[in-house]
């Protein structure tokens, strides 16, 4: 228990500091905020118009919300890859503190990080005509849902800003696999149109259950020509994306965990 | 602490290291009593920053064991982040925090409560002279001042050994001032503390036991009057530009002492080792005026690590490099 306490304070500190970091640095908040605002105005007005207009874009801010949240990973890899550049990580690991509390503080910080994302996209949905159509139980279980699918995404780019040996391979290898991750997938269309393979990958992939069960407890039904299709995890959405994302953080939080405890001593 | 003398507060036996091909450590011993300062000489790459890593748990050594206030650094690396300070040759502060935000993160992260940190903080910024620049971005401090915040952190916790790699390299006379002064109060005060540095005149004036270290090998050990006998004293050094007076200078400077003069014969220029400075210079300047022997460039300068390698080894330091030793910290 006394453990657990301990955890709970120092990743908490680390995070205060992650977060002071991140204050001083409104350049990067501000590049992470323009982004999600840029894909709601692209996607809603340049593709929406012929893909269903104002019932694609109810339809698109569920897919936009797991989007933003994904790509807040990269933020994780560089700011991990970050503090190691510059000797922080050794000051941190040299101080009488669990290995975990340092990956844990940056996913606290990046999960406070995703909450701000999260407010200025609904904003920025309920300009284009986005409206919560369901409960208010259902849209507080939806953000919850978003939350702990950025927690899971963070750890994934723990991992990755861990395996990265410098600053510039966390940032290309941070950004590469965003994009179709959250391309290929019912994100933004319908996975009917896909080929085959492409389909199943689509079908099973996290980001497209995150962003159908968001939609449900919305109350965001799929515009006209959308067929939502009957595979398990579209019919299934909720419970999958729940599994997936707890799935994720335990497999990612295990592999960052495990490569920390290599860089650096037990 | 509490028994000095019982037992050694810093050792380590037979520590090696590999990057890849690259032997970092080929097996280091070290030992230092409680409240004694153990001065690591070396050049870059030699392996002193890999030997601090591995003393304060952020490397695994591939073998050899290492204790730090009597705990295992393989075993209870826990037991030695509480019992130790580390200031790293890279200042490692947060640039985006404040000096006082710095200090109250590490100080609560050693474990002590709110209030406490703060109190501490308070005085660690009084006690490096950097309270007027408190308050301010640790981005914006110079040099010194970033490593003074540094070796701040390092002593939050008033640990029993207190680690500094390379606490002045790059510093100006004055930091470097400074940073010994603080070296010796610490001292003083009963902390045992490692030093890394490449220049031996900051070995000689703070450590009690030195140890050279090249190629992740110890070559030499000893107090620092002990290697002093074997390197010699401060270097004479002049250039006599006409060829004719060579053998008498040479003849005058074998004249001085035991230490044989050497000459670079296509500058003219001698170099002898003088167990008694000024006099020398003053005396040999006056020979060579009576010989009517015209010189150039005199220089009287303590010895060069180079010129302590070539007396401890009977080889100048070898090509090691800069890029080395940062391949040693960096190296994941």
């Amino acid at each position: 228990m006394k453990a657990a306490r301990r955890l709970a304070r120092d990743s908490s500190l680390i995070a205060w500091r992650n977060l002071l970091n991140l204050r001083r640095t409104p350049g990067s908040v501000v590049a992470a905020l323009v982004q999600p605002v840029m894909f709601v105005l692209l996607l809603a007005y340049v593709f929406g118009g012929s893909l269903g207009g104002a019932g694609y874009r109810t339809f698109l801010m569920g897919g936009i919300f797991a989007q933003a949240v994904t790509f807040n990973a990269a933020f994780t890899a560089l700011g991990l890859a970050g503090d190691m550049d510059k000797g922080i990580v050794d000051r941190f690991r040299s101080l009488p503190m669990p290995p975990m509390a340092v990956l844990l503080g940056r996913a606290l910080s990046d999960l406070t990080m995703s909450t701000v994302t999260l407010a200025v996209t609904s904003v920025c949905g309920l300009l284009v005509g986005w409206r919560i159509a369901g409960s208010a139980a259902g849209a507080l279980l939806a953000y919850g849902l978003i939350l702990l699918f950025a927690f899971a995404m963070s750890w994934v780019g723990a991992a990755i800003g861990l395996l990265a040996r410098s600053v510039e391979v966390a940032q290309s290898a941070g950004l590469v696999w965003l994009f179709p991750v959250t391309f290929v997938s019912s994100a933004f269309v319908s996975t009917d149109s896909m080929p085959g393979p492409l389909r199943t990958v689509a079908e099973w992939n996290p980001v497209s259950a995150t962003a159908t069960a968001v939609r449900q407890l919305f109350g965001n039904p799929p515009p006209g020509g959308f067929p939502a299709g009957d595979a398990w995890p579209v019919v299934h959405a909720l419970p999958y994306a729940v599994f997936c994302a707890c799935l994720i953080t335990a497999v990612f939080s295990a592999l960052a965990l495990r490569r920390f405890r290599r860089i650096t001593l037990g | 602490m509490s028994k000095p003398q019982s037992r050694p507060a810093i050792r380590a036996e037979g520590l090696t290291k590999r990057f890849g091909s690259r032997r970092a450590l080929a097996g280091v011993d070290l030992e230092a009593a409680p409240g004694t300062v153990l001065g690591v000489l070396g050049p870059n790459g030699a392996g002193k920053t890999t030997t601090v890593r591995v003393l304060s748990t952020l490397l695994r050594p591939d073998a050899g064991r290492a204790w730090m206030a009597g705990h295992d650094v393989l075993a209870d690396p826990e037991g030695v982040r509480r019992s130790l300070g580390l200031s790293g040759q890279y200042a490692a502060v947060d640039e985006k925090l404040t000096g006082r935000e710095n200090l109250y993160l590490v100080a609560r992260l050693y474990g002590l409560g709110r209030r406490a940190a703060r109190v501490r903080s308070g005085e660690l910024l009084a006690g490096f002279d950097l309270e007027e620049a408190a308050d301010r971005r640790s981005g914006t401090y110079s040099g010194g001042m970033r490593r003074r915040l540094d070796l701040a952190g390092a002593l939050v916790a008033r640990p029993p050994v207190v680690v500094l790699d390379e606490p002045t390299t790059g510093l100006d006379p004055r930091g470097r001032a400074d940073t010994w002064r603080a070296v010796r109060t610490l001292v003083a005060e009963g902390t045992t503390v490692l030093l890394t540095t490449q220049y031996l005149e900051e070995a000689d004036q703070l450590a009690d036991v030195i140890v050279v270290i090249e190629h992740g090998g110890v070559v030499a050990r000893g107090s620092a009057a002990e290697l002093k006998a074997r390197v010699g004293g401060e270097r004479l050094s002049l250039t006599v530009t006409e060829a004719w007076a060579r053998a008498a200078t040479g003849d005058i400077l074998s004249s001085l002492g035991a230490h044989r003069p050497e000459l670079d014969a296509r500058t003219g220029r001698f170099t002898v080792t003088t167990d008694h400075g000024a006099e020398t210079l003053e005396y040999t300047l006056g020979c060579l005026r009576m010989a009517s022997i015209a010189v150039r460039d005199v220089v009287l300068a303590p010895p060069t690590l180079d010129d302590a390698f070539l007396a401890l080894t009977g080889q100048p330091v070898s090509a090691g490099g800069p890029a080395d030793e940062a391949l040693g910290a960096g190296a994941r």
